[in-house]
């Protein structure tokens, strides 16, 4: 057993996380898949194994040194594979271009954060009311709050728009916020439903003992049990509205109003004819890094909301 | 008192908690739903004027080139793209599965594209892919793969073949994460019987793996299929629908008519087309979901 990675694609139980997921129950052991396996088959694994990773890095580390070439070099054919100069002047272009980055993040963040908002302050009652709580007809209930998975919210667009258009929600960060909710609530409300139900009987118990009602037994007891199911449900909902581009592309059609998606879009079909590729590039790189880093600082909720979420 | 008041009260309670919830359904889907079908059955248009015109916009619909076109496409799409990320996802998640600190660094740089925006990944291999400036052709033409650039996007063929290599580097990981879950989740007493009676690893793969993720798999792939059905921001954004028209998707050609050529009516007879293909899709998922649940 010297060798963990020894042709071991199926050896090795625990962990499952990226860099330490939810510990999984089982014996710690861990076993050369290959009885006999070669000292040559592990390097090869190893090998095939950060070709692979490299591989999948390539597009975005290439993105980035792209984007850090002086605008001439980052725009010449054929291209260079690592930038001769460096150069910040792509991205002061694209902090300058139109409206200014900074209003393009700034409507984004406001959508996120008002989507947020709006999943938990419906899917945390619903989900707490479907496991906790008497509720007529449950089932049938929670069907009709997971339709939105089964109708494409694509195919609402149409008589969303005119309806917001009616109600002056058009070009609002309410309204796409609306839409992107849409999109979250049936994974929202389906996962903090389970994590409500996953709450011992007996915390509960000793709560209406001291006489709480219903919403002081979830503010004091529930809603610190489901933290991490809350985490997982913010930090979906914010991938979801920042990356989010047709509804963003059909409700915010006022140059001010644009989110970074929208903006990034018309950087590539460039206004004054060419395309800036230095700019596009930082661009790029601008649009990736909150998700990266949510990413990275989040990794445990995200794959275990995945893993939860197969409904999603 | 309390005792008496008790069972009117929570049952009250319990709706009043999923009230909220039900009511945002009901306003922004359910409604937008019943509204689309109305549109659906009229000659609306945003540029003014509407008429109630029956079914002729189905009928219309039956007797668009495009449309069909733009259906096939997307199958098509959906056909190629599908068994790729299943079966390259599978494989990376057999790759990756161990958890030595080279299978977890590849597992992260599987991963890592997840979370990219599609709008974002989009525009990076629309960059890549360049025949000018992109690195792709730059990296085939230094290997002497190929002789001259790849114009990617002025061939549909090619074009598509230029999307799905853009959406399974953004995708695979998706599936990569789930199956290796499946896969960490299999006794480890199964796998260590089935090496003494000597089955060797392909073997073990084979009968023991893949049946004991058969419930994973299957979910994933109704999943990716779903979510190739209504692609539309890598075509909008790569091939922008040409040439001639022949990349558009289904969701393509119904924004295509509704925002762009503002046939409001026509559009929404589109999108109910699509709800009807997604709904049966959703319904065998969420079905094979609860089942698994249960068991």
């Amino acid at each position: 057993m010297n060798a963990p990675a020894q042709a071991g694609a199926i050896a090795g139980r625990g962990p499952l996380g990226l860099t330490g997921g939810p510990a999984r129950p089982g014996p710690a052991r861990v076993r050369a898949a290959v009885p006999g396996a070669s000292k040559r088959t592990a390097y090869l694994l190893g090998a095939i194994l950060l070709a692979v990773g490299l591989l999948m890095l390539f597009p975005v580390v290439m993105s980035f040194l792209s984007s850090i070439k002086p605008p001439t070099e980052a725009s010449a054919a054929p291209p260079t594979y690592l930038p001769h100069s460096l150069s910040l002047a792509n991205y002061v272009k694209v902090f300058s271009y139109q409206a200014g980055l900074a209003t393009y993040v700034f409507n984004s963040l406001a959508v996120a954060a008002l989507t947020i908002l709006f999943c938990l302050v419906l899917a945390i009652p619903a989900g707490y009311g479907l496991a906790r709580l008497y509720v007529p007809g449950r089932e049938l209930l929670f069907l009709v709050l997971l339709l939105p998975l089964m109708i494409p919210y694509q195919a609402l667009l149409t008589p969303l728009y005119l309806a917001f258009s009616k109600m002056g929600l058009a070009n609002t960060y309410v309204g796409l916020a609306i839409v992107h909710t849409i999109l979250q609530l049936p994974f929202s409300v389906y996962l903090l439903r389970q994590n409500f139900e996953a709450v011992p009987r007996d915390l509960e118990e000793a709560a209406k003992m001291d006489g709480c009602g219903d919403l002081a037994i979830l503010w004091s007891v529930f809603l610190p049990a489901v933290r991490p199911g809350i985490v997982t449900v913010v930090l979906f909902a914010f991938i979801a509205s920042w990356n989010e581009f047709i509804a963003a592309l059909i409700f915010m059609n006022r140059e001010t109003m644009f989110t970074v998606p929208i903006m990034l879009v018309g950087v590539r079909l460039g206004h004054y004819g060419a395309i800036d590729w230095g700019a596009l590039e930082a661009g790029v790189v601008i649009s990736v890094i909150p998700c990266f880093a949510i990413y990275a600082l989040l990794q445990r909720y995200y794959v275990s909301g995945l893993l939860s979420g197969a409904v999603k | 008192m309390r005792s008496a008041a008790k069972p009117i009260r929570s049952r009250c309670a319990g709706l009043i908690y999923v009230a909220p919830a039900l009511l945002f359904v009901i306003l922004f889907v359910i409604y937008p739903l019943a509204r689309l079908v109305g549109l659906s059955l009229t000659s609306s248009s945003l540029l003014g004027g509407s008429k109630f015109i029956g079914l002729t916009n189905y009928v219309r619909a039956f007797d668009d080139p495009v449309f069909w076109q733009a259906l096939w496409f997307t199958v098509r799409y959906t056909l190629y793209i599908t068994p790729i990320l299943m079966i390259l996802g599978f494989a990376f998640a057999l790759l990756t599965a161990a958890n030595s600190p080279l299978s977890r660094f590849a597992r992260s740089a599987i991963f890592l594209p997840v979370v990219v925006g599609l709008a974002s990944s989009s525009l990076l291999w629309f960059w890549l892919l360049d025949e000018q400036v992109g690195l792709i052709n730059r990296v085939l033409l230094d290997l002497g793969l190929i002789a001259h650039p790849i114009v990617w996007w002025i061939d549909p063929g090619l074009g598509l073949w230029g999307v799905i290599i853009s959406i399974v580097w953004k995708v695979v990981g998706f599936g990569t994460i789930i199956f290796v879950a499946a896969i960490q989740g299999i006794d480890a007493e199964t796998l260590d019987a089935a090496m003494i009676d000597g089955a060797g690893y392909w073997e073990r793969v084979w009968r023991i793996v893949l049946p004991l993720s058969a419930r994973s798999i299957l979910l994933t792939t109704l999943v990716s299929a779903i979510g190739s059905m209504l692609a539309f921001d890598q075509f909008y954004i790569m091939t922008a629908g040409g040439p001639r028209s022949q990349t558009f998707t289904s969701v393509y050609w119904m924004y295509q008519n509704s925002f762009i050529y503002f046939k409001l009516g026509y559009g929404a007879a589109l999108a109910i087309v699509t709800v009807v293909i997604i709904f049966l899709g959703v319904t065998a998922q969420i079905l094979l979901t609860r089942r698994g649940a249960r068991t």
